[in-house]
């Protein structure tokens, strides 16, 4: 294998191979075997190996299939966006925002609208913290006011204003019909329009549902996606506010 | 349900943890006997009869008590002054009187005197309509479940339906008892708990889940009923008596035959910021009405697990089960309607975690022997790796079965990930039927040694259990509220602050003034559940047969 072209691996270089499982609405009988095959090759595997096909009730067959992929992957295509900030430890964190601010940094968390999983918000702010690391409660240098779920934007703005929040955190988990963009742009409006320009508290929404490189559109300065740990949000606020800084 | 003592647990220790739930729940109970709500005396003119809303779906209901509020106030209650505007010939009917509240046509007076007593009299005979028919849905259940049958293994297979419209709800859910589940739970809409009104009519828009409404209600339970014959077991079915309605939500689902609400003491005030007051008083009328419905209440302890540590908060799980328990019996709840909550929420990366779970599961089907426990799947440590989930279910399921837990919540392994597919629920299920048929029996042979690990953890975390009460009932504030509202003031539970001054209803609630009537309350307080017991004993001797 040379340079930046890649396949998926199984158990040889170059193999190609994957793992695949879908249902058909279709009753299970050799015909609905073929069709399962049928997708399969259009999917790019190529050959493809039915290993399970069972029927879920008269009207519905699932499928497992192997198969090698025909695509290649140039890893010199790919785009992402890479974390353009340093990953500070706690310690660090703190005292940057003591050298920046020479106070506290205060930060608003909430969940807005009708979604009342806080399991994202809490993760970030709690001392409990997220995948081992202590949540922002945990910074001396960061003082943290958790609204909770269901939080009308409203109080939301009205809360970040009494507390003259430096950034105010929402978090987006359960969302249908594309309820957390609707739910953010109006937050971020509310912002806007709440404060003088250039005086906006930091905007961050975290939750597995938004699509990185959209922050722009919604209005909001960060969005962090699935799996993001506190300390990746505390050194990126401490960032953003070194920014601001040198700006203005 | 019988099940065997494994543990040897002090029963000096489990007497004080119940005496000391009882002492808790006490002065709470006195304060929702002192109070009413907006949705209480709602519920109380849906149980007279008054249903519907208008143009703007407003319900009718709403529009009723916040006229009589706004004129003669509610503390003596809305349905004296509503029967006697009726008695007066304000309007022929609620529904008429209702309408006309709502454009300002009507005056409410406080009737005294003979006055007064005829209103209530009305009144009484109005309400008594609605817990009939609620009798009614109970007998009807009784006489379903004697011909067609229980399901024939424990514990029950639960399964969640959520797709916001009911008329994709009810062929996923006839589909999802077609394949095995015994209860299907309708996921409300997530804004519905804190909405003030219930929401009117069949509905095909919901978010992460579908509004309860009557109607929707009925439709499901009909569908399960058609289902119900056609397999020969009795599909029940689940809703939410949660958040702002959950008065008015118990009764229309006591009058539609619903078998299981999701209803606990403290979640609300915890999790959704609703005031504690308000809270305690709701919880006490839909409670009443769960136990002469026939209803089994589900609790939801598993919230503790997924906000805090599942093995430090283990024992915060055991006193919201004492406390859920207290507060059920006194609002006339029976042992099996007790679904008492639990969770398999323990990091599997922590050592021994299997055997942690183990002994708390152990610990709440001893601690509670006639109560259907609820047994809950891992959410929280569910990563997107389905794989690994799969797994995680299976082990989840291996505690249901080894333990003889009695309502079994089916895990999905695309948890945290999407809602789950088709296929997923049938591995799901595939699971579940697997570890049943290979293990259930376990119960018989699974006696772990008094100085072992588990019977030692069982131990230690219903001590722990008895100190946090014991801080409960101990604890004070400056208001001097009873002892439990300041702890939950004050962060004992979950970390969560929610004083009893605060918080999302608190406006809907009212204190009573000495003349207060409510019928339905008169009748519920003196209800005794020996009259139902004579119903379920047949029902009993009938499935025997």
């Amino acid at each position: 294998m040379t340079g930046s072209i890649v396949r998926p691996y199984g158990d040889t270089t170059g193999d190609g191979m994957v793992q695949l499982s879908f249902t058909l609405p279709v009753p299970h009988d050799k015909r609905a075997e073929g069709a399962a095959l049928q997708l399969a090759r259009k999917m790019g595997l190529e050959p493809a190996l039915l290993v399970h096909a069972k029927a879920m009730g008269p009207d519905f067959t699932f499928f497992v299939v192997y198969g090698s992929v025909t695509h290649l992957v140039d890893l010199d295509e790919v785009q992402v966006i890479e974390r353009e900030y340093p990953l500070l430890s706690a310690k660090d964190a703190n005292t940057a925002i003591r050298k920046l601010l020479r106070r506290k940094l205060v930060v608003v968390g909430a969940c807005i609208g009708t979604d009342a999983h806080t399991v994202g918000i809490d993760a970030i702010l709690n001392i409990k913290g997220f995948a081992g690391e202590k949540g922002l409660e945990y910074y001396r240098e960061i003082k943290v006011v958790n609204l909770g779920a269901q939080v009308l934007v409203p109080d939301l703005v009205a809360r970040a204003r009494a507390e003259k929040a430096d950034a105010v955190l929402v978090s987006q988990v359960v969302t249908q019909k594309d309820a957390h963009i609707h739910n953010t742009t109006q937050m971020s409006a509310a912002f806007r329009e709440a404060y003088p320009a250039g005086q906006v508290p930091i905007l961050v929404v975290g939750g597995p549902r938004f699509e990185e490189g959209s922050a722009a559109t919604l209005g909001v300065d960060r969005i962090f996606g699935r799996g993001t740990t506190p300390g990746e949000v505390a050194s990126y606020l401490v960032h953003e506010i070194a920014t601001r800084k040198g700006r203005s | 349900m019988t099940s065997p003592a494994r543990l040897e647990l002090d029963p000096e220790v489990v007497r004080k943890a119940r005496a000391l739930a009882r002492r808790a729940a006490a002065p709470v109970v006195s304060i929702a006997k002192r109070h009413t709500t907006v949705s209480v005396e709602r519920a109380t003119l849906r149980l007279a009869g008054l249903s519907g809303a208008d143009h703007e779906r407003v319900p009718w209901v709403n529009h009723l008590v916040t006229a009589v509020r706004e004129q003669v106030g509610l503390e003596h209650g809305v349905t004296t002054p509503v029967y006697d505007a009726l008695l007066r010939g304000e309007a022929a009917d609620l529904a008429t009187l209702a309408q006309m509240a709502s454009s300002g046509n009507v005056s409410f007076r406080l009737p005294t005197g003979r006055e007064e007593k005829a209103a209530q009299r009305a009144a009484t005979r109005g309400v008594s309509l609605g817990l009939k028919r609620i009798d009614a849905a109970r007998r009807t259940r009784e006489r379903l479940v004697n011909r067609l049958g229980d399901p024939r293994q424990k514990p029950w297979i639960y399964l969640i339906v959520a797709t916001g419209d009911i008329y994709e709800d009810i062929p996923q859910a006839q589909a999802a008892a077609r394949e095995g589940a015994d209860v299907i739970a309708v996921i409300r809409s997530t804004g519905q708990s804190l909405l003030d009104y219930v929401p009117e009519g069949a509905t095909r828009e919901g978010f992460a889940g579908t509004y309860a409404t009557q109607e929707n209600f009925r439709l499901m339970r009909a569908a399960l009923d058609d289902v119900s014959k056609e397999l020969g077991r009795y599909v029940r079915l689940t809703n939410y008596a949660s958040g702002l309605c959950m008065p008015e939500i118990a009764t229309l689902a006591g009058m539609e035959r619903l078998d299981m609400m999701l209803n606990d003491s403290m979640y609300g005030i915890l999790f959704r910021d609703i005031n504690p007051i308000r809270t305690f008083v709701d919880q006490r009328f839909s409670r009443q009405i769960h136990a002469r419905a026939g209803i089994i209440i589900n609790t939801g302890e598993d919230n503790y697990l997924t906000t805090a540590d599942a093995v430090e908060a283990a024992h915060t799980v055991t006193v919201s089960q004492l406390l859920n328990e207290r507060f059920a019996k006194e609002a006339g709840l029976e042992d099996w309607q007790l679904g008492l909550g639990h969770a398999f929420e323990i990091n599997p990366d922590v050592p021994d975690s299997f055997r942690l779970e183990l002994a708390h599961a152990m610990l709440a089907r001893q601690l509670f022997p006639k109560a259907p426990l609820k047994w809950m799947p891992p959410t929280k440590h569910m990563t997107g790796d389905v794989f690994r989930g799969y797994l995680l279910d299976g082990f989840f399921n291996l505690v249901g079965a080894m333990t003889g837990q009695g309502i079994l919540l089916v895990g999905m392994m695309t948890e945290a990930v999407v809602t789950p597919f088709l296929s997923d629920r049938d591995l799901a299920l595939q699971n579940v039927r697997y570890v049943m048929n290979a293990a259930s029996g376990l119960t018989e042979d699974f006696h772990p040694p008094r100085d072992g690990f588990i019977q030692t953890r069982a131990r230690q975390v219903l001590g722990e259990a008895v100190d946090l009460l014991e801080r409960i009932v101990h604890d004070s504030d400056p208001a001097g509220d009873p002892p439990l509202l300041a702890a939950i003031a004050d962060g004992t539970f979950g970390l969560m602050k929610r004083p009893a001054t605060a918080g999302k209803g608190l406006d809907g609630v009212v204190e009573r003034a000495p003349g207060y009537h409510n019928p339905a309350i008169a009748e519920l307080d003196a209800w005794a559940p020996d009259r139902a017991q004579r119903h379920t004993a047949a029902a009993a001797k009938g499935a025997r047969r």
